[in-house]
């Protein structure tokens, strides 16, 4: 209770000493003599953001850079850390894995999504439908790695499995498994994972985007004879593909990051870690902050042409509108 | 949850679509329609079944006592069925060394992330009403910059913002020391900036400007309009936003990892929990139960507040 009492006080002191701030910054502001006063304005408005984000955020970002290009003990090394990332064997696991991950999560999360999204599309109970699968974007990927480590859960064939997916085999007369020990496959149970996260981000956003087609061009389209499936070929997925676009770089750039399913399943052991885990594990575990940087630099450089794409598409659906 | 861009195109009206569903050999064409939408719906009932199991099956467990959930699987509940919430109990406040203490970390992460919302929040709405409505060289230019540092993947700032918050000392005095809950509230607030800013940004540059206008004209400086016009008005994408930021600082797991030093003190129960999986991964009575008490605020703040989580995720949902 005691504790409880005290952590409570730290937060009420935090938020005291953060009004105090802004609230001086807004006496000072009005109060500013006339002629200053608009700068002064700017100024006081824009300083918290500006400060934080060059401090914490902009200054940091060129340290991590010329940071992966030093060994542990601080010294230039030159490429030595991407020498290594694209040689040594762990490292080039860790790369294959990304790539993997890159590639079947949006492409699988979308394709499931826009799917259902379709099926679901003005079916009876169409929110319960949409809550149901929406729901795991809500809780933790820690929470999610819980769940899905449960139903891979492993016991020994003369046993009971307690884990779904172990007892699914067993009815179908096969050998239980240990889905997490065995590379490469367990990395595709990881990303199983992710997917079942991120289909209810696709099946959303898509849905929304269904319901936005005019109805005149479905009508007319119903007039002509097209079948269910010329519909969807020839009006759906037409009509929604810059919201397409958008879902598959998004949950591309999340993919890239991923860290906590990994983290939470393996911890990166087995063949399975990918370039966030790896660059935790060797910025913060194993003493190799250039390492990690290098590593960094790398997620930077494969986020940047997705990011920079999904601006241009947003943008000129932007302009369309 | 991530912190990058997520403005999809929303539908300026609404208006309904028919479901295109899996061909069928057309017999009559009402017939198709009844027949292909009956499919479609028993997939969709199909899929959403498979989506919710794996949550279902560790909500059961949490509630069987720990003999039963080793024996057998959870679909024998019916079987042997035995209620109780003796795995909730040893999780949250049973003191023994031994015991996972989560009551201590659910205290942590609500000290966390109440905090890690409102300052981010507030910083931004000042930044985007200047970004909005102020008048200064290089504004457009500084914006754009602000909506690009989006692309920097937290990854690029961990190392050196972690050197920084050690360094960061007067005298022997640590300005915010390891161990504390300041140095994940600003890390937080940190990240949390440019897409906080881009979103607001979009939602207070559509405020009428004769709105602002008339309280010029009335004597009203920028802190009053802000604070008595401009915050009143965009409670919705304060809203909308505020609910992304604190699903996500509530389930980070990364930053809290490399800020909070660990301990019950700090620790959010997201950090528990994945070192309870860690090193105690065969205990499913605790790990079933744990996992529930870390995804209740979550659920809670889902399905109570779905309209804006959907709202906020359509368009940074506060502008089409």
């Amino acid at each position: 209770m005691e504790d409880l009492g005290n952590k409570f006080l730290q937060v009420v002191v935090a938020l005291a000493i953060f009004a105090a701030i802004i609230g001086l910054i807004m006496l000072l502001v009005d109060r500013a003599p006339k002629s200053f006063r608009d700068k002064a304005t700017v100024i006081g408005f824009l300083a918290p953001a500006a400060i934080l984000l060059v401090v914490g955020m902009i200054w940091p970002a060129v340290q991590t850079t010329l940071l992966a290009f030093t060994d542990r003990d601080g010294n230039i090394n030159g490429i030595d850390n991407f020498i290594w990332m694209f040689t040594e064997s762990t490292a080039l696991i860790t790369l294959r894995n990304t790539v993997l991950w890159v590639i079947l999560v949006p492409l699988l999360s979308s394709g499931i999504g826009l799917v259902y999204a379709v099926f679901i599309d003005k079916a009876k109970g169409e929110r319960t439908l949409k809550a149901l699968v929406f729901m795991p974007m809500a809780i933790s990927m820690v929470g999610a790695g819980v769940i899905w480590r449960f139903m891979y859960a492993y016991k020994g064939p003369e046993q009971d499995q307690i884990g779904l997916l172990n007892q699914i085999l067993v009815w179908f007369g096969g050998e239980p498994q240990q889905f997490l020990l065995d590379a490469p496959g367990n990395t595709f149970f990881l990303i199983a994972v992710m997917v079942w996260i991120q289909v209810g981000f696709a099946m959303v956003i898509l849905s929304a985007a269904i319901k936005g087609i005019p109805m005149e061009i479905v009508e007319a389209a119903r007039l002509d004879g097209a079948s269910a499936w010329q519909q969807f070929r020839d009006i759906t997925i037409p009509s929604i593909r810059g919201a397409l676009v958008v879902v598959v770089t998004t949950i591309t750039i999340i993919t890239l990051k991923v860290f906590d399913i990994v983290r939470t399943m393996t911890a990166g052991n087995y063949d399975t870690s990918v370039i966030a885990n790896e660059m935790y594990t060797q910025a913060f575990r194993a003493n190799e902050p250039g390492r990690g940087a290098a590593l960094a630099l790398i997620l930077f450089l494969m986020v940047l042409p997705v990011v920079i794409y999904n601006a241009r598409v947003l943008k000129q659906q932007r302009q369309i509108r | 949850m991530s912190s990058t861009p997520t403005i999809p195109p929303i539908p300026a009206s609404p208006g309904p679509a028919d479901s295109p569903a899996v061909a069928q050999p057309p017999i009559t064409r009402r017939v198709k329609q009844r027949l292909t939408s009956r499919g479609a719906t028993i997939a969709a009932i199909i899929i959403a079944t498979v989506w919710t199991i794996p949550t279902l099956g560790l909500l059961i467990s949490s509630f069987r006592p720990e003999e039963n959930i080793q024996r057998n699987g959870w679909w024998n509940v019916l079987g042997d069925f035995e209620f109780t919430l003796d795995n909730y109990a040893d999780v949250l406040v049973s003191g023994g060394s031994q015991s996972p203490n989560l009551g201590q970390y659910f205290v942590n992460s609500l000290a966390i992330v109440i905090p890690a919302t409102l300052i981010p929040l507030v910083i931004a709405a000042m930044a985007a009403y200047m970004f909005a409505w102020g008048k200064f060289r290089g504004k457009d230019t500084m914006f754009v910059f602000i909506f690009a540092l989006q692309i920097i993947p937290l990854q690029m700032a961990l190392i050196p913002l972690l050197k920084l918050f050690v360094n960061l000392q007067i005298g022997d005095f640590q300005l915010l020391p390891s161990g504390s809950y300041a140095q994940l509230w600003i890390a937080h607030t940190i990240f949390a900036l440019p897409l906080a800013i881009f979103l607001l940004h979009n939602f207070i540059a559509e405020i009428p400007g004769e709105v602002i206008e008339a309280a010029r004209v009335d004597g009203a400086g920028h802190a009053t309009i802000f604070w008595r016009i401009i915050i009143p008005l965009s409670v919705p994408a304060l809203a909308s936003y505020g609910i992304f930021q604190f699903l996500w600082v509530w389930n980070d797991l990364l930053v809290a990892l490399v800020f909070s030093g660990g301990t019950g003190d700090v620790a959010p129960i997201t950090q528990r929990l994945a070192e309870l999986t860690g090193t105690r991964g065969g205990e499913w009575h605790r790990l079933t139960a744990g996992a529930f008490v870390s995804m209740i605020v979550p659920l809670l703040v889902f399905f109570g507040l779905q309209r804006y989580f959907v709202r906020g995720l359509l368009a940074g949902g506060l502008k089409g």
